[in-house]
C-alpha cells in the first residue's frame, strides 16, 4: 500500500509514515498531535474538521492523506505563529462566540477563508459562506458578529 | 483528597472548607463517598486554597461544558476575594482532588455552588484580614483588600506575603455572610470565557485529543440492533493482524490496535452471529406503545387533545470519548461526563473496587446538553485497558453517539380544559405518557388542576435534556394556552396575563412583548406571529416569533426572549445562553426527531438527522430581566422551553393550521399536514 512520508503542515516540512488511504484528519491528530483539527461527524457535515489546503477550506474527515501531499496544509495550530492572534481568532474571542468551543477551530479557519475570498463580507454572504459549518451550542450570531467585527479591523490579513 | 494531606497535596498556605447546610447535603448525596477513610464533613462542596505563593484554587466538583460554569464561579471567587480573576484556578470534576459532587445538571451550578464558593472566598478573605492585623499589629477593621493587595495605612502586601508560612484551615458553614448583589463588582459584569485564547489556538485538550504514553486506541463491536445477544465470534482476521488485540467478555467485543485506522479494519474483519430481538414498537408507532403501557391505567376525561413529541438526539459535537489506565490496581480514567463522581461508581462497581482505587478526571468537554450523565465510553475503555496491559482510549464516532447514548424521551401529551366567558381558566387537566414530569405543573392560575406524568416502557434508552421535559411540556401547554385564546377570541398575550397571578412570570412576558412590538404587529401574507411563556427551574421566560412561511417552508424570522434568573451574574454570557436555547429549540421544533424500527436507529448520521444551522437562525432579541433582590438561578436550560410554542402558534397564525407534533415541520407544512380544530373547551 503506498504510504505518505512527509506532509506541508503549518510551514514546515513534516516526517511521517502513513498510508495513504487513511484520512488527513486522523494523520494530523494521531500521528501529528495537531489536536485542533476536530472530528464531528466524519461525512463532511459539520465541519468541526476544517484545514486550509493551499487555502482552500477542505473537510480533513473525507480527505485521503494521499491527496495532500506536497500541499500547503494550514491547521488551527498554524494560525498562530508565535502566539500572535490571527484577526479572525482575537474576534472571537472578544466576542465570545463560543460555548464548547468544539467547533471553533473548523469555524475559524472557515471564516479565514471567507475573508480571504470575500474580505467585505454582508450578513446574507457569512450565513452562506458558513452553512456548512454546524455550532451546537448554537452561538452563530455571535459568530457572525466576530467574523464582521475581524472584516472591519481587515481580518483578511 | 483526605483532609489530612491537604497541605501535603496542596502546599502551605490557608484553606477553607465549605460545609454545606443539612437541606443542600441531602442534595449533594454525601451517602455515597465510599472510600473516604477519615471522617469528613458529610458532603464538603467545595475547597478554597490559597497556596503560599498568593495563587487562589478553588475545588469543586463541577464541571465545564460550555455553559462557562468555570467562569461565573471564578466571579463568584474575585468578587468575594477582591482579587482578579486572571489569578483564580479552578479545578474542576476531578475525583480526586475535588469534592463529591453530584453532577453538573438541573441548572443547579449556579442557585446551589455558585453561592458556596462565594462564601469560601468570603471567609479566606477574613482570614486574610486577621493575618495581616495580626503581622501588622494593626485593628481589623483598619486592613482592607483590593485587586489582591492587602493594605492597612502604609503597609501593603500580596496574598503570598501573608500566607508563607501558614497552614491554616477554617470549616465553614454555607451561612457566612457575601457581599449583595447591588453592590457587586465582578460579579454581575460580562466576564470573558476563561479560556478562550486556548479554545481559539486549539490548544485546550479535550478528551478526544488526548494521548498518553504507550497509548492503543480501542474499538468496539456493536450488535447490530438493541437487545442482541452476540451468538458466535470470529476473530481469527483480527487476531492476525499486527499489534491488534481482541477482547471478547461475554456481549462485549473489542479491539485495541496501535492506531485507529487498524484498530477500524480489526474490527471491520469480526465475524459474529447475533440472535437479534423482535421490536415492540417504532417511531411510527411509538405513541400508542406509550399509552398501551402506561403503568398505572389513568383516567383522563373524555375529549382532551393529543400531542406528541419526538425522540431527539443531543448530538453534543465532541462524542463521547476515555482514555483509561491502570497501575498497580488503580483505574484512572479521563472522560467528558457531567457526572465524575457517577462515573467513578459506574467503574468501581464493574471492576469491585473501592471508589478511592477509581479516580475520574473531567478535561472541559464538548458539551452535553444533559446528554454525558453515563460512563459509556469510560468503561470500555477501562476494560479494554485492563485486558492490554496499557493506556488505551476510546473515542465514539457520530453514529455510535447517536444510536448506543442515550435519547431525549419522545412523549404523548392530553390537554384539556374549560373557560369561563371572561377568558379565566376554570379546569385544567394534563397528563404526559413517557417524555418526563419536569415542568408538568401549570403556571397559570387554575382553580382545578389535574396533572398527571404517566411512567410507560420505552422503546430506546432516553435520559436527561436539556431542561428534560420541561421542553415537551410547554410546548404542549403553551400551545393549547394558544387554542384556548383562540377559542376565547381573545388576544394571545391577554389570554395568558388574564391567566396569570404571578409577577414575575407577568414581568417577563410584557418584556418580552414590549420589546417585539406584539401590541404593534402586523400582518402580511404568508408571516405569523407566536407567544408563548414558562417557568421552570428557578427561571421565568417569555418568547415572541416571528414566522415566514414560503412554498410551505417554515423560517423563523425573529425571537424575542425575556429571561429572568435573579440576579444575573454574568450578561453576555447569559445572552449566549439564551442564542444557544434558541437554536437549540428551533431544531426540536421544527425538524429533529430520531427514527427507528426493528430495535435499530435509522438516522443516526447528520446527513439524516438535521441539526440547526447557520441559515435557520432568526434575529434574536433577548431582554434580560436582571432582579438584584432576588438569588440567581441557573441559565443553560430554561431558556429553550418557549421557543418551541411560540413557532408552532406562529405558524397557526400564518397558515390556520394547529400543528401538534414536534418536530412541527420536517419537511415543511402543507394543507394535508395534520391539523384539527380544538375541541370547544
Amino acid at each position: 500500500m503506498p504510504r505518505i512520508t512527509e506532509l506541508d503542515v503549518n510551514g514546515s516540512k513534516r516526517r511521517l509514515d502513513a498510508d495513504a488511504d487513511r484520512t488527513l484528519l486522523s494523520v494530523l491528530r494521531d500521528d501529528l498531535d495537531l489536536t485542533g483539527t476536530k472530528y464531528g461527524c466524519g461525512e463532511g457535515q459539520c465541519a468541526a474538521c476544517t484545514v486550509l489546503i493551499d487555502g482552500v477550506p477542505t473537510r480533513s474527515c473525507l480527505t485521503k492523506v494521499g491527496a495532500v501531499a506536497g500541499k500547503r496544509i494550514v491547521t488551527i495550530e498554524g494560525l498562530a505563529p508565535n502566539g500572535h492572534l490571527h484577526p479572525v481568532q482575537e474576534a472571537f474571542i472578544e466576542a465570545d462566540a463560543m460555548q464548547c468551543g468544539w467547533c471553533t477551530p473548523g469555524m475559524i479557519l472557515g471564516a479565514v477563508a471567507l475573508l480571504q475570498k470575500n474580505p467585505h463580507p454582508t450578513e446574507a454572504d457569512i450565513v452562506s459562506g458558513m452553512n456548512g459549518h454546524i455550532c451546537r451550542c448554537g452561538t452563530y450570531p455571535r459568530i457572525v458578529a466576530a467574523i464582521q467585527a475581524a472584516a472591519h479591523k481587515g481580518g483578511h490579513a | 483528597m483526605k483532609r489530612r494531606d491537604f497541605f501535603k497535596v496542596l502546599g502551605g498556605g490557608i484553606v477553607v472548607i465549605l460545609i454545606p447546610d443539612d437541606s443542600d447535603a441531602q442534595e449533594s448525596g454525601g451517602g455515597r463517598r465510599r472510600g473516604f477513610n477519615e471522617p469528613m464533613p458529610p458532603a464538603l462542596s467545595a475547597w478554597l486554597h490559597i497556596g503560599e505563593n498568593g495563587l487562589v484554587t478553588v475545588y469543586t466538583g463541577k464541571v465545564e461544558v460550555g455553559q462557562n460554569a468555570r467562569t461565573s464561579l471564578s466571579q463568584a471567587v474575585a468578587e468575594e476575594l477582591h482579587t482578579p480573576v486572571a489569578s483564580i484556578r479552578m479545578v474542576m470534576g476531578d475525583t480526586e482532588l475535588t469534592p463529591y459532587d453530584m453532577g453538573t445538571f438541573g441548572s443547579l451550578t449556579t442557585p446551589r455552588m455558585w453561592p458556596q464558593i462565594r462564601k469560601a472566598a468570603a471567609t479566606a478573605r477574613e482570614m486574610l484580614v486577621d493575618l495581616a492585623a495580626e503581622k501588622w499589629k494593626v485593628d481589623r477593621s483598619a486592613v482592607s483588600i483590593a485587586d489582591g493587595t492587602v493594605t492597612a495605612g502604609s503597609h501593603t502586601a500580596g496574598f503570598a506575603e501573608l500566607t508563607k508560612g501558614q497552614k491554616l484551615t477554617q470549616t465553614i458553614p454555607t451561612s457566612a455572610a457575601v457581599t449583595p448583589a447591588t453592590e457587586w463588582k465582578v460579579a454581575g459584569t460580562s466576564v470573558p470565557k476563561i479560556n478562550a485564547r486556548e479554545i481559539v489556538t486549539g490548544a485546550h485538550r479535550y478528551t478526544f485529543d488526548m494521548k498518553r504514553p504507550g497509548m492503543l486506541y480501542g474499538k468496539v463491536l456493536r450488535p447490530p440492533s438493541f437487545g442482541a445477544a452476540l451468538v458466535s465470534l470470529d476473530s481469527s482476521a483480527a487476531e492476525a493482524m499486527a499489534g491488534v488485540k481482541v477482547v471478547h467478555e461475554g456481549d462485549f467485543v473489542g479491539v485495541t490496535a496501535p492506531d485507529p485506522f487498524t484498530a477500524e479494519k480489526a474490527v471491520a474483519s469480526l465475524k459474529a452471529d447475533w440472535k437479534q430481538l423482535v421490536a415492540e414498537t417504532s417511531s411510527r408507532d411509538v405513541f400508542d406503545y406509550f399509552r398501551k403501557t402506561a403503568e398505572k391505567a389513568p383516567t383522563p376525561s373524555p375529549n382532551l387533545t393529543s400531542y406528541t413529541a419526538a425522540f431527539i438526539a443531543h448530538t453534543p459535537l465532541e462524542p463521547r470519548a476515555a482514555v483509561a489506565e491502570w497501575e498497580g490496581g488503580k483505574l484512572t480514567v479521563w472522560t467528558g461526563t457531567q457526572r465524575p463522581f457517577g462515573v467513578r461508581s459506574e467503574l468501581a462497581d464493574h471492576f469491585k473496587l473501592d471508589e478511592d482505587q477509581v479516580h475520574v478526571i473531567m478535561p472541559d468537554t464538548g458539551s452535553g446538553y444533559g446528554g454525558k450523565h453515563s460512563g459509556e465510553a469510560a468503561l470500555e475503555a477501562a476494560r479494554l485497558s485492563k485486558a492490554s496491559g496499557k493506556p488505551v482510549k476510546r473515542a465514539w464516532t457520530r453514529e455510535e453517539e447517536m444510536t448506543w447514548a442515550y435519547f431525549r424521551p419522545g412523549g404523548v401529551i392530553d390537554v384539556g380544559a374549560k373557560v369561563a366567558p371572561d377568558g379565566t381558566i376554570t379546569e385544567w387537566e394534563f397528563h404526559n405518557y413517557n417524555s418526563g414530569p419536569s415542568g408538568l405543573n401549570t403556571v397559570y392560575a387554575v382553580a382545578d388542576k389535574k396533572e398527571q406524568y404517566h411512567q410507560t416502557k420505552s422503546p430506546l434508552r432516553q435520559g436527561s435534556y436539556r431542561g428534560l421535559a420541561a421542553t415537551a411540556n410547554h410546548f404542549v401547554r403553551e400551545s393549547y394556552m394558544d387554542e384556548l385564546a383562540h377559542a376565547a377570541k381573545m388576544d394571545p398575550l391577554d389570554f395568558r396575563l388574564k391567566n396569570t397571578k404571578d409577577d414575575r412570570l407577568r414581568a417577563v412576558i410584557v418584556a418580552a412583548a414590549d420589546k417585539f412590538g406584539w401590541k404593534d404587529r402586523k400582518k402580511t401574507a404568508g408571516h405569523g406571529f407566536g407567544i408563548a411563556a414558562g417557568f421552570e427551574k428557578g427561571g421565568y421566560v417569555a418568547c415572541c416569533a416571528e414566522v415566514a412561511v414560503t412554498n410551505g417552508q417554515v423560517k423563523v424570522v425573529r425571537a424575542t426572549e425575556a429571561f429572568e434568573c435573579g440576579a444575573v451574574v454574568n450578561p453576555e454570557h447569559l445572552k449566549n445562553q439564551i442564542d444557544g436555547a434558541v437554536a437549540m429549540g428551533i431544531g426540536g421544533a421544527l425538524f429533529e426527531a430520531i427514527e427507528f424500527a426493528n430495535n435499530k436507529i435509522s438516522n443516526p448520521r447528520l446527513r439524516n438527522y438535521r441539526l440547526p444551522r447557520f441559515t435557520d437562525m432568526p434575529t434574536i432579541e433577548s431582554v434580560l430581566v436582571d432582579r438584584k433582590d432576588l438569588p440567581s438561578a441557573g441559565a443553560g436550560e430554561t431558556p429553550i422551553v418557549g421557543i418551541a410554542p411560540a413557532i408552532g402558534n406562529a405558524i397557526f397564525d400564518a397558515t390556520g393550521q394547529r400543528l401538534r407534533s414536534l418536530p412541527l415541520a420536517p419537511k415543511g407544512v402543507s394543507p394535508s399536514s395534520e391539523s384539527s380544530p380544538a375541541p370547544a373547551p
